[in-house]
């Protein structure tokens, strides 16, 4: 068996190494001094400073941030009460809706995408921002149901009985019992909703109409032009960002704990 | 060394920093009923699991038919596990299961579908051989892991724990058909237990062991009416203790005084082999084996002591008494439940309390 | 809840699908006529040559993360548990940092002047800088690198429900290394393993981003067909009719798994 876990255990480390070179060289070759070359030519912070004087980007910046932000609370509400609301269903009802739920999740995000934007065109909706959130609304309402729906059902329903034996409303039961055992989920859901509403590239691709360029279409009309210093920089930021994030969701589940 | 089966030769294992099994030497003898006795964390299951092959040893050797398996991984040696959980593969009929063993050792299709029908009919499962784990209750997924192991006719079938997971009543059927299907396959069994009445019921010999270590090997006679350590006497329930220093040495018996409760005088007890006058010892006595009366002294007793009962607890089939000899000495005594009212006994009574010379051990320190 | 996800998911999708079988206006528009000529048109064999790299690269892409995935996941789920969350934790940070960056990551190492040219030409396998970026090659390791990630996470959690002594029993029966995997782990894990591949096969075939940028023009999957057909041509009907028809592909997929795998229930009501 050692033999089979020395050869298992390269052969993991194997992975991460291709997990991790690529994103390690890009943030490496982000302090590179030369805009062309492969090679080492000595350590700048030039490609950094340059970002912040773009202005196009921050913009780009700052609509990502209201749509994740919006998309976020109206996904988390609906997400959230469609979570709690299907534990009230018959079985058979909450079978369909369960699949209703998971159909965003399974067709691919290009078709959401196109179908989106053709509904928007035959409604005569401009395409905007609000379009865009409401593209990233449609993907996220799945997700955060699914993960509070996935906490829910681990709970003992016994609390919420033993609540309403207590003297509790329903209402009561579940503001006081039930929500405070959910949070640690819901916080996980708006955590994860934010994060693939910043990421999101396709669906907006497809939504977003004149001045409602968000971070991902700017870094993709960056890429397309080719590779360069900048766009290391900028990758080594949103690296640093999704790290950052994925520590607070840590830290926040620990404080739970 | 053909009535050898398996021998442990100063086998070590560190879990962390922590010693698991320390330094510990067993010989199991062919054919027997060995069982391993424990409290949790004595590294009882970690012994089995070196024995099985799954752990190495830091130290030490094990020898299974006088062949070392030092180099030897699970799947070639001659012993076959019966696990805790019963491990039955969720995906695979009983009969698939059963079959498993031999199947991996290419025996031929139709050796094994007759030694596999064999094991589950001395299992009594013929009738669930298609069914899934899942199907079966807890009795039965047990069996089936019976028959997993012995139907591959190993040196050595391992017993983890077998009957833990089984309510009482199952537990008592299956302790004696476990050992009646040992019996009748002649295959050495070690069984790893922490219930001390399972071990005593099932077993040619018993090892106790604590702290990775054996404290006492025997008969469950033995180990039962002479423990050699205070550890072994309190595990298999001699609970009530007392020290004291011997006094008088007689043919049987002896007498000591114990300064914890002068009131006594001296208590007669059986004499251990090498007792010696004036050494400090301790008396062990089980709370089933002492008697309470009402200030009379009943005259078929050896010794007799008065005390005042703490607290009555009632179980139904007996009643037992916390009876406080003196500021430091607190015992037990469980008494069967007669139902007569001469045989109760109220909290705060000052009541006699009488044994034999025989319900007792000492152990010298 | 149910109305949002009406009026913003169904109904597009509806939408989309009345819209594919509709004639092209022609601005781009749409012309309300009934018409099966857009699926028709797609047994062009130029759409056909681009479904049939989909397919491969979305196959290849899953067999590819199964192969990779399988052993870190067993790694992780056999390690002590202390250190699970630390291997957990260094499959999601790639898996958290946006798709557009890590694609962007195997541009800059694999374009012409890029790091694998340099490391090829410093151990001598070529002399000359070859064109790595731009070809089918470049899509499936960036198809891999995307997704594994997807495989790992389900992977692990199958076999971390699953009760090690089985494991160990397996052993115990004499089976070699290779009959426990093939026999018991195997079998075992494969709610997960099928968990893992569809997550995997689905988003590699609709896949868009990878293509677009480490593919060529020569080298484009369905998504880029798709865009292609909205953006550029403008024939939203025929955008439509291949979006229908590569959902129809995924289903396909899925569907096919869940066949091969009829025995799936009962594996579930074991344990």
């Amino acid at each position: 068996m050692s033999r089979g876990r020395i050869w298992l255990l390269s052969a993991s480390l194997v992975n991460l190494l291709f997990l991790y070179l690529p994103i390690a060289v890009l943030i490496l070759f982000s302090f590179n001094a030369s805009r062309l070359s492969a090679t080492w030519q000595g350590f700048t912070f030039r490609w950094y400073l340059a970002l912040v004087e773009d202005q196009a980007l921050l913009a780009a910046v700052h609509n990502s941030l209201l749509v994740a932000a919006v998309s976020t609370s109206l996904a988390t509400i609906l997400g959230v009460s469609a979570a709690v609301g299907m534990e009230r269903l018959s079985s058979r009802r909450r079978r369909i809706v369960e699949g209703a739920l998971l159909l965003p999740l399974v067709i691919p995000e290009v078709m959401l995408g196109v179908a989106l934007l053709l509904f928007f065109v035959m409604v005569e909706l401009p395409l905007s921002l609000v379009t865009v959130t409401i593209g990233h609304v449609v993907w996220n309402v799945p997700i955060v149901a699914i993960i509070t729906r996935a906490r829910l059902q681990k709970l003992d329903p016994r609390l919420e009985e033993a609540a309403l034996d207590l003297g509790a409303t329903p209402w009561q039961a579940f503001r006081r019992v039930t929500l405070p055992l959910l949070t640690p989920a819901i916080i996980g859901a708006v955590l994860m909703a934010f994060t693939l509403s910043l990421d999101d590239f396709i669906v907006t691709f497809f939504t977003a109409g004149p001045g409602s360029t968000t971070l991902p279409l700017q870094v993709y009309s960056m890429v397309k032009s080719g590779v360069s210093p900048e766009i290391n920089a900028l990758s080594a930021i949103l690296v640093l960002i999704s790290m950052a994030l994925i520590g607070l969701s840590l830290v926040l589940q620990r404080q739970r704990n | 060394m053909a009535d050898t089966s398996v021998e442990l030769r100063d086998l070590a294992k560190y879990h962390g920093a922590t010693l698991a099994v320390d330094h510990l030497s067993l010989e199991v003898r062919s054919g027997e009923f060995f069982s391993i006795l424990g409290p949790s964390g004595a590294g009882k299951t970690t012994t089995l699991r070196l024995v099985a092959g799954f752990e190495r040893p830091d130290q030490g050797e094990i020898l299974i038919e006088g062949r070392s398996m030092r180099h030897v991984p699970p799947n070639l040696r001659p012993v076959n596990l019966v696990f805790q959980t019963y491990a039955l593969f969720p995906h695979m009929t009983v009969f698939d299961n059963v079959a498993f063993g031999l199947e991996m050792r290419r025996v031929s299709r139709s050796d094994l579908r007759s030694r596999a029908s064999a094991a589950l009919d001395m299992v009594k499962l013929s009738d669930k051989h298609d069914r899934h784990p899942s199907q079966l209750s807890g009795g039965e997924q047990q069996r089936v892991a019976l028959a997993r192991a012995l139907v591959n006719r190993p040196a050595v079938v391992l017993l983890d724990e077998p009957l833990g997971a089984l309510d009482q009543q199952l537990r008592q059927e299956m302790q004696v058909e476990l050992k009646a299907i040992q019996k009748q396959v002649g295959i050495t069994f070690i069984c790893v237990t922490h219930h001390q009445e399972e071990a005593l019921i099932m077993s040619d010999r018993v090892a106790v062991m604590d702290h990775g270590r054996v404290l006492q090997v025997g008969s469950p006679q033995e180990v039962y009416e002479s423990p050699t350590t205070e550890f072994v006497a309190r595990f298999i329930g001699l609970s009530n203790h007392l020290k004291g220093r011997i006094a008088t040495l007689h043919d049987t018996t002896c007498t000591i005084t114990a300064p914890d409760i002068p009131a006594a005088g001296s208590i007669l007890i059986r004499r251990p082999p090498g007792a010696m006058e004036a050494t400090r010892v301790m008396l062990l006595l089980r709370p089933e084996r002492l008697h309470l009366s009402h200030n009379v002294h009943p005259g078929r007793f050896h010794n007799a002591v008065s005390a005042r009962v703490d607290k009555v607890t009632y179980t139904g089939n007996e009643m037992q008494y916390l009876v406080r000899l003196s500021d430091s000495v607190l015992w037990k005594a469980r008494l069967p439940n007669s139902g007569a009212s001469q045989d109760r006994f109220r909290v705060g009574e000052t009541v006699l309390l009488c044994w034999n010379a025989d319900d007792g051990v000492i152990l010298t320190e | 809840m149910l109305l949002w996800m009406g009026i913003f998911f169904i109904l597009p999708l509806l939408v989309m699908l009345a819209v594919s079988f509709a004639g092209r206006g022609t601005y781009g528009g749409v012309e309300w006529t009934f018409s099966l000529t857009n699926y028709a048109q797609l047994f062009d064999p130029l759409y056909l040559r681009i479904y049939g790299r989909s397919l491969a690269l979305a196959l290849a892409t899953t067999t590819l993360c199964l192969l990779l995935g399988y052993p870190l996941a067993y790694s992780i789920a056999r390690a002590p548990v202390r250190w699970q969350g630390v291997w957990l934790l260094l499959v999601m940070i790639p898996f958290w940092t946006n798709f557009l960056v890590r694609t962007y990551a195997w541009m800059f190492i694999l374009r012409t002047e890029g790091l694998m040219n340099q490391l090829l030409i410093n151990l001598g396998v070529i002399s000359q800088p070859i064109e790595l970026l731009y070809s089918d090659w470049a899509i499936l390791i960036g198809l891999v690198y995307g997704y594994v990630p997807f495989m790992v996470l389900p992977l692990y959690a199958a076999m971390e429900r699953l009760d090690s002594s089985v494991v160990e029993a397996a052993w115990d029966l004499y089976a070699t290394s290779w009959s426990v995997f093939w026999r018991v782990l195997l079998p075992l894990t494969k709610p997960g393993v099928v968990a893992g591949c569809i997550l995997v096969f689905i988003p590699s075939l609709g896949a868009f981003i990878t293509p677009d940028l480490l593919g060529g023009a020569k080298s484009m999957m369905v998504g880029n067909l798709i865009q292609h057909e909205y953006l550029v041509v403008r024939d939203w009907p025929l955008g439509s009719a291949i979006s229908f028809s590569l959902m129809a592909l995924v289903l396909l997929g899925v569907l096919a798994y869940f066949k091969t795998d009829g025995r799936l229930d009962r594996f579930e009501g074991g344990g």
